[in-house]
């Protein structure tokens, strides 16, 4: 019978809020297939045994905010063969980034009792913008059968199968009939990309851009559209500055219908 | 119930008559598929009655926009055409096309099981019907054949439904594929509806409709009823929301690659291929390989695909089709000019979907207008193939 390497796997955290990795603890049915395929040799949100690296493959979560971690992350690439971004906060720089847009000052000050004790950078920035990157998954959180599909094309040597297509795509297959058109609800699915299923669409809802700006992606022609519907510059400006709120041309479009006397 | 009728001479069901066609079909081992509501729209689905059909409701459509209202009357086929149509159910959005398991020693390759489902489907318009026989030739046509395409649509039984309403984005007439179902049915009904009536003429196609059509109880249609359905069509194609002049056009399409209209569509369009899932005719799929985590299974899938997506023309080194303004030239070019050459008809039934359904309402009808307008036919750029 066919024998392989059992590649070791790592899972990092940075600013974010567990979510993503929770999607690979989701995995339920997989999970055993997935132990018995990689040796999880780091992941501390699933286990105390933390073993050294290097590592095979390194799944990380989480954006960049403090200078320790602009120092952490350069420590786990050095020691994995293969690094892969697991979610909008390693991606783009998740929510978190809606700090770029402002005065951190101002946000420290006004969350925390002591804001003297807090030591953070001015923004939020993806680990692509500070470590070389092998493969991103977006989604506010990752869908896990994208995750799966990684490590599955990782263990075979082949590239894996995530298409850079609309969310509209995957609206249309499933059969759901447009919320946009049908409905006059705004819906970002035209300019996100697919990978959730088209999960809001099916309820009713417009997609909410969690897995970031699609390629090719029209922002500006959709956001003249949402306005015929009735949107305002405001909701436009919030829709477009949320998970993915640092992703190019999602910023873009937030800053083209920000409020002039207040950017943020 | 009569003798059986031959082909072409028109009876009357009435809706207890359509409701029988329905459970006949049925007891035939077929899964009918009809019109019903759902999610603020009129999509196809299972249905096992006319209750299950949209009586009263019909469909107001312009480019990107789509609503249900209610009809003065209780008419079941009072609507248009919806975002689907019955490509989802021949040409499915995804299927798997064969699996292999590794063994002790090498491989071994299990292919799909052909589809045994067979399909009746209620409701169809002749612009569909026409879609079906385009994606025949594309699926059946030529040297090689898409087994599954073949098994489904073998064992489909057709009922098509003229048009009693155009909808204001439908130019079949232009196409000259409707309103009226000529061919490619096993049944046409033509829905007669008034303050005291509310029945079906109905004429079969095939030799099976005639011998379904038999058994229903019905009764002949006079002149008057077949009068009446000869107005119906009448007020149908009178009443199309779009044209599209077609002389010329795909000399014109063909001529100007370069024409700066690609771009002022670029600036609308979001490349989001809504327009070619919705489209009846569009065929292009993706196929993808699959391993999984343990490294003994793998599988080949096929799905949708489409003209907007970077993926679609990715070549080593990058995609073909970088620019929107490409992918949209590629699409409609493909549509009304080189589908032509490719399969001896248009690639565009008229059937309007592309506008109702794209999200920023892009027009395909006042798109090929503007350029055939003003083709500018660049010496350097003539013999553009299909990219
Ligand atoms: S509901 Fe949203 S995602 Fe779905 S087709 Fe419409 S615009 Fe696209
Ligand atoms: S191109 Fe548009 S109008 Fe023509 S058949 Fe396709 S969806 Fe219908
Ligand atoms: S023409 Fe409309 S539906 Fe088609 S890709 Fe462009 S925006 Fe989407």
């Amino acid at each position: 019978m066919h024998t392989r390497l059992r590649p070791t796997l790592a899972v990092w955290k940075f600013a974010s809020c567990d979510g993503c990795q929770l999607s690979l603890l989701d995995c339920e049915d997989e999970l055993l297939a997935l132990a018995g395929a990689v040796d999880i040799a780091y992941f501390a949100e699933a286990s105390s045994t933390l073993r050294p690296g290097p590592y095979d493959l390194s799944l990380v979560e989480g954006s960049i905010t403090t200078a320790h971690d602009a120092e952490r992350i350069r420590a786990v690439r050095a020691a994995s063969r293969h690094l892969v971004t697991i979610g909008a906060c390693a991606t783009a720089g998740g929510i978190q980034a809606l700090r770029n847009f402002a005065d951190v000052t101002d946000y420290v000050a006004a969350v925390y009792a002591t804001p003297a004790y807090i030591s953070t950078l001015a923004t939020s920035t993806p680990i692509a913008a500070h470590v070389k990157v092998d493969f991103a998954l977006h989604g506010c959180p990752i869908d896990k059968a994208q995750l799966l599909e990684v490590i599955s094309a990782l263990l075979a040597g082949r590239k894996p199968e995530i298409p850079h297509e609309s969310v509209c795509t995957a609206c249309k297959r499933r059969g759901t009939s447009c919320v946009m058109v049908a409905h006059g609800t705004p819906c970002l699915g035209p300019v996100t990309e697919a990978g959730c299923g088209a999960i809001c669409p099916a309820y009713g809802r417009g997609c909410y851009g969690c897995f970031g700006p699609s390629e090719a992606a029209n922002t500006a022609a959709l956001a003249a559209t949402w306005t015929v519907l009735g949107a305002d510059r405001r909701s436009i400006h919030r829709a477009f500055r949320s998970f993915n709120a640092a992703a190019e041309p999602f910023r873009e479009e937030s800053d083209a219908h920000g409020d002039q006397d207040h950017p943020g | 119930m009569g003798a059986p009728t031959l082909p072409g001479a028109p009876v009357l069901l009435d809706p207890a008559g359509l409701d029988a066609l329905i459970a006949a079909l049925a007891a035939r081992g077929f899964s009918v598929i009809g019109p019903t509501l759902r999610e603020g729209a009129i999509v196809y689905d299972r249905i096992s009655g006319i209750g299950a059909l949209p009586a009263g409701w019909t469909d107001r459509q312009e480019a990107g926009r789509y609503r249900l209202e209610r009809r003065a009357d209780a008419a079941l086929f009072g609507y248009a055409v919806g975002p689907q149509s019955w490509k989802r159910f021949l040409h499915p959005p995804e299927e798997r096309l064969w699996r292999a398991r590794r063994t002790e020693d090498g491989f071994t390759i299990e292919t799909e099981p052909p589809p045994v489902e067979r399909f009746a489907f209620l409701g169809m318009r002749a612009c569909e019907l026409h879609a079906v026989a385009i994606q025949d030739r594309v699926f059946l046509g030529g040297t090689h054949q898409d087994p599954g395409y073949a098994a489904r649509r073998a064992g489909a039984f057709l009922v098509a439904v003229n048009c009693g309403t155009a909808g204001g984005t439908c130019f079949c007439v232009s196409m000259g594929t409707g309103p009226r179902a000529e061919s490619g049915f096993d049944l046409a009904l033509t829905e007669l509806i008034g303050p005291d009536r509310h029945e079906f003429l109905t004429v079969a196609g095939s030799a099976e409709g005639a011998a379904l059509l038999a058994t229903l109880p019905s009764r002949p249609a006079g002149a008057e009823a077949e009068a009446a359905a000869a107005s119906v069509m009448a007020r149908t194609e009178a009443g199309m929301g779009r044209t599209l002049e077609r002389a010329g056009l795909k000399e014109a399409l063909q001529a100007s690659p370069e024409h700066p209209h690609w771009d002022d569509v670029a600036a609308r369009c979001l490349a989001c291929a809504n327009c070619t899932m919705v489209c009846p005719t569009c065929f292009c799929t993706s196929v993808s390989d699959h391993t999984d985590l343990a490294g003994t299974e793998a599988a080949r899938v096929k799905r949708w695909d489409s003209c907007f997506t970077a993926e679609f023309s990715f070549i080593h080194g990058g995609p073909v089709r970088p620019h929107r303004s490409a992918r949209y030239r590629q699409w409609l070019t493909h549509k009304l000019a080189h589908w032509v050459d490719q399969f001896g008809s248009s690639g565009c039934v008229g059937c309007g979907r592309c506008i109702t359904w794209c999200p920023v309402g892009i027009d395909i009808t006042a798109e090929a207008a503007a350029i055939r307008a003003a083709p500018d036919a660049k010496p350097e750029q003539e013999g553009h193939g299909n990219p």
